[in-house]
């Protein structure tokens, strides 16, 4: 099938031919050939967002809660540089999306013309890949290969820039199945000899730990279930990075929660005494790793990735495995199995007697007392009030934001959407539409700082056009509180502008939007209140006034290794130096 | 509270004492990397060493397969072991980077550069010019009573060495091309 049509038919029509039934986009000058195509036809829903940079994340969104590729419409110019923040987001959480930007005509290119940018310049490092398509006969195969880009491999954000000539002009449509792809094919199936090598390691480690990542999730709901079994099977504790949460469910008996920055004491402390880790599609990041030197230093390590480049960039590994996750742990479990499923029963009963020690400590063990409300009960009620819903959380960035990751369990995978590497305040409520977008009959809940919500609270004004029933649970303490905590502990309590002054009243700003808003400042009625956030049949902003001075533990101060982890107040005095207080 | 004892204040070691099992030393690499001849291609792979901070010390870059659209970057880098290897990783991450070859570690290779020269001098300083000029088989490609341009093809470490010799004698400008290798034989 071949058939003559415009370039911003043609657009449409490649969306819908690679199953698109959403776009999230905001209209312009140089994307209106596209928008009246979008105007002609059904098949494809488009969500109006207040801002590009919402746009980007309620994509990002919608490809986490769904394992497919989100999509994007911007203009030229100022539409394209407000989703530069969205797209590195993306690129360091290797989400796959493809943003289409309106570009000025060809002709045009280069003369500073009205809203021209230098677009795939801008983007080009924080994009997986992108094009400019300067022919309309080019834009079905670029159409393509961008989906095909941003899916395989390690899923990555793309970018296709069409000038405005090119959105007019009449060339030959291609199906995806008539386009020939390019030479792009990362490698899938691990090398079977690192594999065995990994399956002995495995039968006679005595204090093994998998350390699991976004990679689980990214390689499919089939590679989250083949790590249950794995887990399962053989016995071995298990934590995981924020970002890959959910992939082994949080009521598993081997689940030692979240490692890292502020991950649990027995999970960092699991990492720095085990002698097998097996890293399966993590990377090693500073905010898991501590100081490098003293990481994990008794261990072999495994390190399964898709990705060459994350092997042995931050830590040198003994067994490098370069594939798809699920393809190895498939191949992993059949080597293990054929071999007699053996693994060292007695060294591995008394490892996890040393874990049951370090649970013992309850590390995240608080007091709810006195008439204010802690971060940390306010999660623990939500979890409790929510926990048999068909529910998905996204996050901002702070202090909530790691409450959250420790205090709310994860069952499933694509269940939990925050913004990890980059770190983007304002994330969540976007990344909250986006997923109820996708799943309309969810519970979907973004639990939100009150300054990162403000970041992009313009999407409120999308959540109820599109009648998206979000869930704002903001734990407002009133202050930036991971600057102010890092202030108390690195800059002498100088707290430099990091409170929130001015601040909106959140219950009005809801009925100003039109929707509800809802106010607790009383643990007594916290439940009450919860309970009447999950009732509403619409999007509600939950004010959660809160403590204003917790802070967050555990936390293996910057500089510092896994088993130098801060409990509580009492251990903070003086405790990052001055090469630790340089680091981010 | 804490079960731990934690030593306070303790700076023991630097937070960017990052790859204590790496090794430091540095090596210089030659590496052949076979693209797509699109648009922006060449400052993609530019873009990523200046992004992620490590060195050229030379690039060329042309097409080398019209039919098939294909160009070769040659890169000469250098680095501790451990970056040369995230290099590769690196390059072969970018799209249309079809092929990255380490000519410096996959067997003998060829390495060959060609430079202008341009010498300025009167008497026997021209005279000298010259004859060295022949003994590095250097050609001269355009003369004028005070001055010459010679082209020279060789290694890097050749036409250095000629440059050194050229400086005392009147060397006005050069021009070089950077590397262009070859692995040998049939591999
Ligand atoms: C766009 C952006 N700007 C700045 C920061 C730095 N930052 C990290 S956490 C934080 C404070 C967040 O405050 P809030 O959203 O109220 O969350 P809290 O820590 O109080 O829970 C800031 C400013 C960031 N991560 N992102
Ligand atoms: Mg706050």
């Amino acid at each position: 099938m071949t058939r003559q049509m415009t370039g911003a038919k043609m657009v449409v029509q490649a969306l819908k031919d690679q199953g698109v039934d959403t776009v999230f986009g905001y209209p312009g000058g140089a994307v209106l050939p596209i928008y009246d195509e979008i105007f002609q036809q059904n098949g494809i829903r488009h969500i109006l967002v207040r801002h590009e940079q919402g746009a980007v994340h309620m994509a990002e969104g919608y490809a986490r809660a769904t394992g497919k590729v989100g999509v994007c419409l911007v203009t030229s110019g100022p539409g394209a540089t407000n989703a530069v923040t969205g797209l590195t987001d993306a690129l360091m959480d290797s989400i796959p999306i493809v943003v289409l930007t309106g570009q000025v005509p060809t002709f045009m290119i280069g003369s500073d013309a009205f809203q021209e940018a230098d677009t795939v310049g801008i983007t080009r490092s924080c994009t997986k890949h992108n094009w400019l398509v300067k022919d309309t006969e080019d834009l079905p195969h670029v159409m393509h290969e961008a989906f095909h880009v941003a899916a395989s491999g390690r899923p990555g954000p793309v970018l296709v820039d069409i000038p405005k000539d090119v959105q007019f002009a009449t060339g030959t449509y291609a199906a995806p199945k008539e386009v020939k792809l390019a030479h792009y094919a990362p490698k899938v199936k691990g090398d079977m000899e690192a594999i065995t090598e990994l399956v002995e390691a495995i039968e006679q480690a005595k204090r093994p730990v998998f350390y699991t990542g976004g990679g689980v999730i990214n390689s499919g709901t089939g590679a989250s279930q083949l790590l249950r079994e794995l887990v399962d099977a053989t016995g071995f504790p298990i934590t995981s990075t924020l970002m890959g949460l959910g992939a082994y469910p949080a009521s598993g008996d081997k689940w030692l929660g979240m490692l890292g920055m502020h991950g649990l004491y027995e999970a960092n402390m699991a990492m720095h005494d085990c002698d097998l880790l097996i890293n399966i599609g993590a990377r090693f990041d500073d905010r898991i790793t501590g100081r490098i030197d003293a990481f994990s230093p008794k261990s072999k390590k495994a390190h399964i990735d898709i990705d060459p480049s994350s092997i042995n960039k931050v830590i040198r590994v003994d067994i490098p495995i370069v594939g798809d996750v699920g393809h190895v742990l498939e191949d992993m479990l059949k080597v293990w199995k054929a071999r007699g499923r053996k693994t060292n029963k007695e060294a591995l009963a008394k490892w996890w007697a040393q874990i049951e020690k370090w649970r013992a400590v309850d590390c995240l063990k608080f007091k709810q007392d006195g008439p204010t409300i802690k971060p940390q009960y306010a999660l623990q009620r939500l979890e409790a009030l929510t926990k048999g819903h068909d529910r998905y959380i996204t996050t901002e960035v702070g202090q909530h934001q790691m409450w959250a990751a420790q205090f709310l369990g994860f069952e499933d995978p694509n269940r939990w959407m925050t913004s990890g590497g980059l770190g983007t305040m304002g994330y969540g409520l976007p990344a909250s539409i986006g997923v109820q977008v996708a799943h309309p009959d969810a519970l979907v809940i973004n639990v939100a700082g009150e300054a990162s919500w403000l970041m992009n609270m313009q999407e409120m004004g999308t959540a109820i056009q599109f009648r998206a029933p979000v869930k704002q649970f903001i734990l407002n303490n009133e202050r930036l509180g991971m600057v102010r905590q890092w202030q108390e502990l690195l800059h002498g309590e100088r707290y430099s502008h990091s409170w929130s002054e001015a601040l909106p009243d959140f219950v009005k700003l809801a009925e100003a939007f039109g929707c509800k808003g809802i106010k607790c400042d009383d643990p007594a009625d916290l439940d009450d209140a919860i309970m009447e956030m999950i009732n509403y049949d619409g999007p509600v902003i939950f004010d959660c006034l809160v403590e204003k001075h917790e802070n967050c533990f555990p936390m293996i101060p910057s500089g510092k290794a896994h088993n130098e982890m801060l409990l509580g107040e009492a251990d903070t005095q003086g405790v990052i130096d001055a090469k630790g207080s340089v680091l981010v | 509270m804490s079960p731990l004892h934690i030593k306070k204040g303790s700076n023991s070691h630097s937070a960017y004492n990052l790859r204590p099992t790496f090794s430091d030393v540095q090596e210089k690499h030659t590496l052949a990397v076979l693209v797509d001849n699109e648009a922006g291609v060449l400052a993609r792979v530019i873009g990523l060493f200046s992004a992620r901070g490590y060195n050229i010390e030379s690039l060329t870059v042309a097409e080398v397969d019209h039919v098939g659209g294909l160009s070769r970057i040659t890169v000469v880098t250098t680095g501790t072991p451990q970056v040369i290897e995230q290099i590769k990783a690196q390059l072969g991450r970018i799209v249309p980077v079809h092929d990255v070859h380490d000519l410096t570690v996959e067997g003998p290779s060829v390495e060959r550069e060609l430079a202008l020269l341009k010498v300025a001098g009167e008497g026997e300083k021209r005279v000298e010019a010259l004859r060295l000029a022949d003994i590095f088989r250097a050609n001269v490609v355009d003369s004028t009573l005070h001055s010459f341009v010679f082209e020279i093809t060789g290694t890097p470490e050749k036409i250095d060495a000629f440059a050194d010799l050229m400086r005392p004698l009147g060397l006005l400008e050069v021009a070089r091309t950077g590397v262009a290798a070859l692995s040998r034989g049939t591999a």
